[in-house]
This record gives C-alpha cells, structure tokens and sequence, in this order.
C-alpha cells in the first residue's frame, strides 16, 4: 500500500521534505499559499551558506554534526553547489575575534597574507590573516527552492494553495506562522542586503568578524553578492531599518571598498523561526508533525530534518531531534 | 545583599541577555549563577507591533528581577521615549538610563544623562544611570533624583576590567551610602571580585558571559568571585606591606639583623 502524507509550508524545510519524502515513493500533497517559492517565506531571505564548522562557533552540536552531509544532500538533488569553502577575516585592531574563532571551531587553517591572495585576489593586501574552512560551501538559495519545487511534480507531488483536507499525517512545515500550535517558537528578525559589485571578484562566502556586527558576503555569481545578516530578537517580519543597512553596508565596506560603488539590488527582511536552543527539532502533536526551529540553519537543517521526517513516516525510526530529547 | 528603590535583591551578580547563542543558554547561565537581576534592551527588539513579545516572555521566566535598558539611544529624547516603552512592557519603574554620547566608545554623554535622568526621575522612574567614575558627574545624577549609580569599570564589551582604580575608589569613599554597581568592561571574574573587595555594591556584565565558550560556567565563576570580593571588603582585609612577616614567629635569628 502507498504511504500518503502532507506537507504544510513550501519554504525550504516543506520542500525538502517533501522531496524526502516523494524520493522514498510516498504519495504527497503540499499545501502552499503559493504556487511557487517566493518572498512569503523566510528561507527566501537566506544566505545559503552549508557551513556546519563556522556555526560551530556558537550553534549545538547537532548542527555541526548533521550539517555536513547538507552539501552532498542538494548536490543529490541536482542543486548547483560551490564547494569553495569559507574564509574568516577581521579587521586589524579586532585580531583576537579571530583568534577566539579558531579556538571554538574546527575544520580550519590559517592562511597568511599570501595564502589568502591565493584564494582570493582581490583580498590581496586587504588582511595578513584569515581562517579557510576548506571543506563548507555554498549555494544560490532562491535558484535551490526554485529547483526543489520544479522537481516535485515529476515525483508525483500534488499541489494545493488553499484549505485542503489531509492525506495521511501532517507534516507541519510552515515555519514561523506554526506559532498557533508551537508556543515556545519565536521569531529572531534577520536583515539581508543584496548589492552588485562587478568590480570585485570573490569567490566564496567571506565572514567578516566584528564584536559588535557580526558580517558575511555570499557571492551570488555575475558580481551579485548576499550581505548578511542581523540577528534581533523581534518576530517582526517587516521593517528593515536605517542601522541595519548602515552596519551591514559599512561591514562591507571596511571589507572591500569596491562595495562602495556597488548597487543596492534588494533590502530584504524575515523572521528566522527558533526553539529556545535555537535547534530544529521534529515535534509530534496527534496526527501532526511539525519540522521546525530552522534559525539560521534553513538550508544546513532542512536535510537532515527532512531525511528524518522520512525516516519516521517509512521506518518508524524515531528521529535523533525529536520533541525534547536532545540538545 | 544591595537594596535598590528599597527592593532588595538576591544577588551581587547582575546579568545583560543579549548575545547568547541561545535562550536556552541564557536561561542555564541565570540558573547557575542565582543572578538577581537581568538587564534587557527594548530600543531594537519592539518593532512595530511589540513584535519582541516572545524573547521578552523568556526574560520574564529567568527568575530575576527585570531592569529594562535604553542600551542604543543616543539623545535625551530617545532615552525617554524608550525608557516609557520599557515601563509599559515590563510593568517596572526601574530604568537602565543609558545616553550613549561617543558611537565607537560607546561613552555615556554626562549632559544628556543627568538631563535624561532629570526627566525621568520626576515623571516617577527609579533611574539606574550608566555612568562614567566622574564624582562631579555623579553628585549632579543624585541632586536630580538618582539614587543609584551604575559607574563603568571600562567600555562597554572591552573586558579591561576596573581601569581608573583611583576613580573609582575615590567615587566609593564620597558617596558611602549610595548603592554602586560596576556595569560594563568586566572580562573576568577576578576584575569582578576586586570591584566588590573594594566596595562596590554589585556588578552588571554581559559580554563576558554571553561570549564565553561556556556561558553557564562563566557565569557561575563570576557569582562566585563577587561574593568572594564581598566577603574580603566585609572582613577588612590586611594592609599590603614591604616586610616579610612569618606567620609563626622565626627563633634563633637576631631581630633587625
């Protein structure tokens, strides 16, 4: 007999899961406001980096852990992935920042002023110092949902955009809005900048360590880059503010002047949902299934989450991050 | 234990809830460490529709006496503004006043605080201002109603711990009877402990906590140093001195040899 499921939420935790799911011959049908992914949802918003060493620095465990298969999970999915890595920079008088980023991660080395050349040109001169995270990656968040939801129907995936009655068990995916049933979900405001800067070549996302604005860059391709991200605890979904801009634009300056003569594409402004660990987690209510508390780890989660979803409904195998057992 | 506005805390150890990696971690550094009091900002967090509801919630459930701050405004009115959203929030008179008068020091503006400070004091706020160690500063803070001062040991987020010893010490010896809590450039737990061996009445952190790679111990570590320091002020520690002096006498040695 067929398994049949629903998925609620076409964001990045309902498409992976749905795509989990329809992989292991589950028939199922996804219920989205919209037809397709767009600005609605939070991961639309994302910066779309795979760097499960560099979150070590302060995310759990698990995180690390489980998102190191995330690259190869979207590669599988025939995702354009850059396996570039990541480098970690700071500006001269916040040296320590560095040094305090290397004791909490792992999977670095240092790079000297020449090293970094190397890798990255145009950062020639710009800093003696840098972290590379050689085994992180990347990839283009909007093109990675747009890819998702397009390979959906052929494995069979129904679509509903309104109130539709549920085929088998719910699997819960609508990140933030699933507050109505999840009380202890809250809403971490994020802001993102997309600017064009054809002058400046980068060819991996760059984090720029600072102690009070924490920065990176994400090359988008085609001298279009994703600044990231400011962190408020506020559910506020809208609003992007004048101080965010100013800090996350001066960040990019200070990293590479060029920034200064680039073009603002896009000002963008979401909500990351997150549990009070800021871990995602399964959580079973009755007939339901909730995949949520993604945070700041929408495409490095979603996979792993989506694989145990799977795992649960298929095999019966309970999920590592279930309910409360874990963190 | 310090008493502020007439309520009486239960602990030395003030904390900040900003920068955890998690609430959760926020809440085991609270628990570990019996805190008594948690500062936390409003300026960024409100958003249109007091859309901070859910982290506030958490604060609210640490156990500790909350302290709303201005942490961000840099005018009076700002100040103002801000410190009436926060009593209206948390449903407290008590105000963290902080003016910040320097973007890159993050210095408070001694002008705009004992202004801020004026205000509020009369519009019936407990005003807890952000201050520097300046005693002048500090008599004009009092003479408009403050009855509380929260001078720095260094700025805020440096970690240099007590950096004008002499200020400080000379602030502590005019204004015996005020409550004094060192906020800000706390790093360590020992810079703590030598704010409450020399008198002071508390101390306010948060970046040396929150950034801690193990927030809940760095925590506890700091509750413990400031009761240690209260201790050694209470017990009127020696007198440093040049001269050895053997702790059981030294026999068969002539004296002044």
């Amino acid at each position: 007999m067929t398994l049949r499921a629903t998925v609620v939420g076409g964001g990045v935790a309902g498409l992976c899961t749905a795509t989990e799911l329809a992989s292991r011959g589950v028939a199922v049908t996804l219920v989205d406001r919209e037809k397709r992914p767009g600005p609605h949802a939070c991961s639309w918003w994302a910066g779309g980096m795979l760097a499960p060493f560099c979150e070590g620095e302060t995310a759990e465990e698990p995180v690390v852990r489980l998102g190191q298969a995330a690259a190869g999970w979207w590669e599988g999915q025939g995702v354009p992935v850059t396996r570039a890595g990541t480098l970690v920079v700071t500006l001269g008088r916040d040296r320590q920042e560095l040094d305090r980023f290397a004791r909490r991660t792992h999977g670095h080395c240092t790079l000297d002023r020449a090293g970094l050349a190397e890798l990255e040109p145009d950062l020639d001169d710009r800093f003696d110092r840098a972290l590379f995270f050689s085994e992180e990656a990347h990839l283009d968040p909007r093109r990675a949902l747009g890819h998702l939801r397009d390979r959906l129907p052929a494995l069979g995936v129904q679509f509903r955009t309104g109130k539709t009655d549920a085929h088998g068990p719910v699997f819960d995916c609508r990140g933030l809005a699933a507050r109505d049933a999840l009380p202890d979900l809250r809403g971490v405001k994020g802001e993102m900048l997309v600017l064009h800067a054809p002058d400046l070549r980068l060819g991996r996302p760059v984090r720029l360590l600072h102690p009070r604005w924490p920065f990176y860059v994400v090359p988008r391709g085609d001298g279009v880059y994703m600044l990231g991200a400011t962190q408020i605890e506020s559910g506020e979904r809208v609003r992007p503010t004048v101080r965010s801009a100013l800090e996350l634009l001066s960040a990019a300056y200070a990293l590479h002047p060029a920034f200064g003569e680039a073009e603002i594409l896009e000002i963008g402004v979401d909500a990351r949902p997150a549990f009070p660990d800021n871990l995602p987690r399964l959580r079973q209510q009755g007939e339901v299934i909730h995949v949520n508390g993604l945070f700041r780890h929408g495409f490095l989660m979603a996979p792993a989450l989506a694989r145990m979803a799977a795992d649960l409904l298929c095999n019966n195998v309970r999920p590592e991050l279930m309910n409360e057992d874990h963190g | 234990m310090p008493v502020f506005y007439d309520v009486e805390v239960t602990s030395r150890l003030m904390l900040g809830t900003a920068q955890y990696p998690s609430p959760k971690v926020l809440a085991e550094a609270f628990w570990r460490s019996g805190a008594g009091v948690a500062t936390v900002s409003v300026r960024r967090e409100a958003g249109g529709e007091r859309a901070g509801t859910a982290f506030w919630d958490l604060v609210r459930d640490l156990g500790a006496r909350v302290l709303p701050n201005t942490a961000g405004c840099h005018s009076v009115r700002e100040a103002v503004t801000t410190a009436h959203m926060a009593r209206e929030l948390f449903d407290t008179p008590w105000i963290k006043l902080e003016v910040i008068g320097h973007a890159d020091t993050l210095q408070p503006d001694p002008f705009g605080l004992v202004e801020a400070a004026r205000i509020l004091c009369e519009d019936g706020f407990q005003v807890f201002p952000y201050t520097t160690e300046d005693v002048v500063l500090a008599d004009r803070l009092l003479s408009v109603g403050c009855r509380v001062l929260m001078p720095w040991g260094a700025p805020i987020g440096t970690g240099l711990g007590l950096v004008n010893r002499y200020g400080l010490r000379t602030l502590r010896a005019q204004f015996p009877d005020v409550p004094l809590v060192i906020d800000a450039g706390l790093g360590r737990p020992s810079q703590a402990a030598e704010a409450t061996e020399m008198g002071f009445d508390a101390v306010l952190l948060n970046t040396a906590v929150a950034k801690a790679g193990d927030p809940a111990a760095m925590a506890e570590g700091f509750a413990k140093a400031v009761e240690a320091g209260r201790l050694a002020y209470e017990a009127d520690p020696m007198e440093p001195r040049d001269m050895a002096a053997p702790s059981t006498p030294v026999v068969g040695r002539a004296f002044l040899a």
